[in-house]
């Protein structure tokens, strides 16, 4: 069994690093989050749905808008922040940070999906098209493909320190093209489209709404790193099932 | 150093020939992918000329993904790339060798075909040249990138399948530069924007890339 | 507040379906991402049990 050299860090936090540490860690937060999660979503869909006003263009459906940008901007975040701790993984060898990054993938993934979904709900009524291939929807499109790409080459890999750094590296080399691909799917719409305005761009924001959006955007952040804590207790079970610490877990 | 690059060229284009009929396949994939379009949309010459752009950068991108199986997975079935990335050359050296010699069997053979390609779509003197142009220009940063996800996917099953799916996002920049520059022309305006911009693609993909497919190697071969 | 009934509410200025279906779907999406991780940490702790016992009886053996 191969133990790890964890360099010390201050406050102690460093013994994090190691899985039955983390796994104990994960699970006291995991209902911290939960309910911050919770508690933000009730007072930001308050907000969204008493306070704010009425839209002088779109009436009632713009407020599609109060989870739509949320999860949009949680997708675009949680890649960031996975490649990140990916290419940390890769640097310096450590596993969790490896197994941190593969436990955000998933709830990168759908919160692609359900921008994607609840853009073209909107569409539908606001613009008259379900999917209108605007550079916003299109790179999140693409966004997508990127999450379920790091996610089937991860999944093709039976080893899982060669999964963990090939998805890694996988994972670096799309957080360096996605500002590439969106700004040319960008350009490749205003060049397509002319003088139309962009699609899902919001509506002059009454401070109301943009108050809403934001306790909204906390809400999903706080639940995306609630599974995520709990993503990783799954993945480090699954992969620690011959240790003795995992084994006195279950068992106890 | 030149004289190492130009080994490897050498030894890969040597070993292409031996198999030229892997090589004429590509090439013949990407002449029927681009025969499947009016087959599908029908003959109409406007309508063709339109869609030309778009259907020639997909066949050639397809084609692309296509020959990334011969690229790394022949030298790491018989440990040959063992052997290379043990030897103390410098892995970026041998990689840009090899993806050279790669692009001199499968990017350049396709610029060429697009010289006939654009006259069976009826396109003007103008937007034709734009189009082989973009595709000499856009071409080396398909092979790049491809790199990127054959050197991933080694030795994997179903690895055809999974490097298309993790390349083909990452294309999109050089796709869209690529037809909009043939566009552009076809609509009297300069090409220039779009050809510059997959000039620096291909040189910042040269520039970066090595780096990933070496790290890429090492992962996939331990 | 400036819904003059719960039936304007639940109506949205007609647009009801596409604003109601994109929260519902939401809210489904993120309640079947919960279950689904609940039991694959139930199904991981199983595995684990499982592999305990094994190796148990193997030592014992």
């Amino acid at each position: 069994m191969q133990t790890q050299t964890i360099r010390p860090l201050r406050f102690g936090l460093h013994r994090f690093a190691a899985p039955p540490e983390f796994y104990r860690l994960a699970g006291r937060l995991i209902p911290w989050f939960g309910s911050a999660a919770a508690v933000l979503a009730a007072f930001g869909l308050y907000l969204g749905f008493f306070v704010a006003p009425t839209d002088f263009q779109q009436g009632e459906v713009y407020r599609i808008i109060f989870i739509h940008v949320p999860a949009a901007w949680m997708s675009m975040f949680i890649y960031a922040v996975m490649a990140f701790w990916a290419g940390v993984g890769l640097a310096f060898n450590t596993r969790m940070s490896s197994m941190w990054a593969c436990a955000m993938a998933p709830t990168g993934a759908l919160m692609a999906f359900l921008a994607l979904w609840t853009g073209a709900l909107w569409g539908r009524p606001a613009w008259g098209a379900y999917w209108a291939w605007d550079a916003r929807m299109t790179s999140t499109l693409i966004l997508l493909f990127l999450y379920l790409g790091f996610m089937a080459l991860h999944g093709a890999i039976d080893d899982p320190r060669r999964a963990d750094r090939a998805a890694g590296v996988l994972a670096l080399v799309g957080v360096v093209n996605l500002p590439i691909i969106y700004f040319s799917v960008q350009w490749w719409n205003t060049l397509h489209q002319g003088a139309t305005i962009s699609l899902t761009r919001a509506p002059t924001m009454a401070t109301t709404m943009l108050e809403a959006m934001f306790v909204m955007m906390l809400s999903f952040w706080m639940y995306s790193i609630a599974t995520s804590l709990a993503r990783v207790r799954a993945i480090l079970l699954e992969r620690e099932k011959r240790t003795s610490w995992a084994q006195a877990i279950a068992r106890g | 150093m030149i004289q190492a690059l130009l080994a490897v060229v050498r030894r890969d284009l040597l070993l292409a020939m031996r198999q030229r009929g892997d090589v004429f396949n590509v090439l013949m994939f990407f002449v029927i992918v681009v025969t499947m379009f009016p087959l599908g949309v029908g003959p109409d010459k406007d309508t063709l000329r339109l869609i030309a752009p778009g259907v020639v950068w997909v066949a050639a991108l397809l084609s692309a993904i296509l020959s990334l199986g011969r690229l790394f997975a022949l030298d790491y079935a018989d440990g040959t790339l063992e052997q290379i990335m043990l030897s103390g050359q410098p892995l970026s050296l041998t990689v840009l060798g090899k993806i050279a010699a790669h692009w001199l069997i499968t990017g350049a053979p396709i610029t060429v075909m697009s010289v006939v390609l654009a006259m069976v779509f009826d396109m003007a003197v103008g937007p034709g040249a734009t189009l082989v142009a973009s595709l000499l220009l856009g071409t080396p940063c398909l092979s790049l990138i491809g790199a990127v996800g054959a050197a991933l996917t080694l030795g994997l099953r179903g690895a055809g399948v999974l490097v298309t799916l993790l390349v083909l996002p990452l294309y999109v920049p050089v796709l869209i530069c690529g037809a909009l520059a043939v566009e552009r022309s076809a609509g009297g305006l300069s090409p220039a924007p779009g050809l510059m911009v997959l000039a620096a693609l291909s040189l910042g993909a040269t520039a970066l890339a090595p780096w990933a497919i070496g790290a890429a190697l090492r992962v996939s071969v331990e | 507040m400036h819904w003059a009934s719960w039936q304007d509410f639940w109506a949205m200025g007609g647009s009801g379906r596409y604003v109601w279906g994109a929260y519902g779907l939401v809210a489904l999406a993120l309640a079947a991402e919960v279950m689904l991780l609940r039991a694959r940490v139930r199904r991981a702790r199983e595995t684990v049990r499982r592999t305990a016992d094994w190796s148990n009886k193997e030592t014992q053996q």
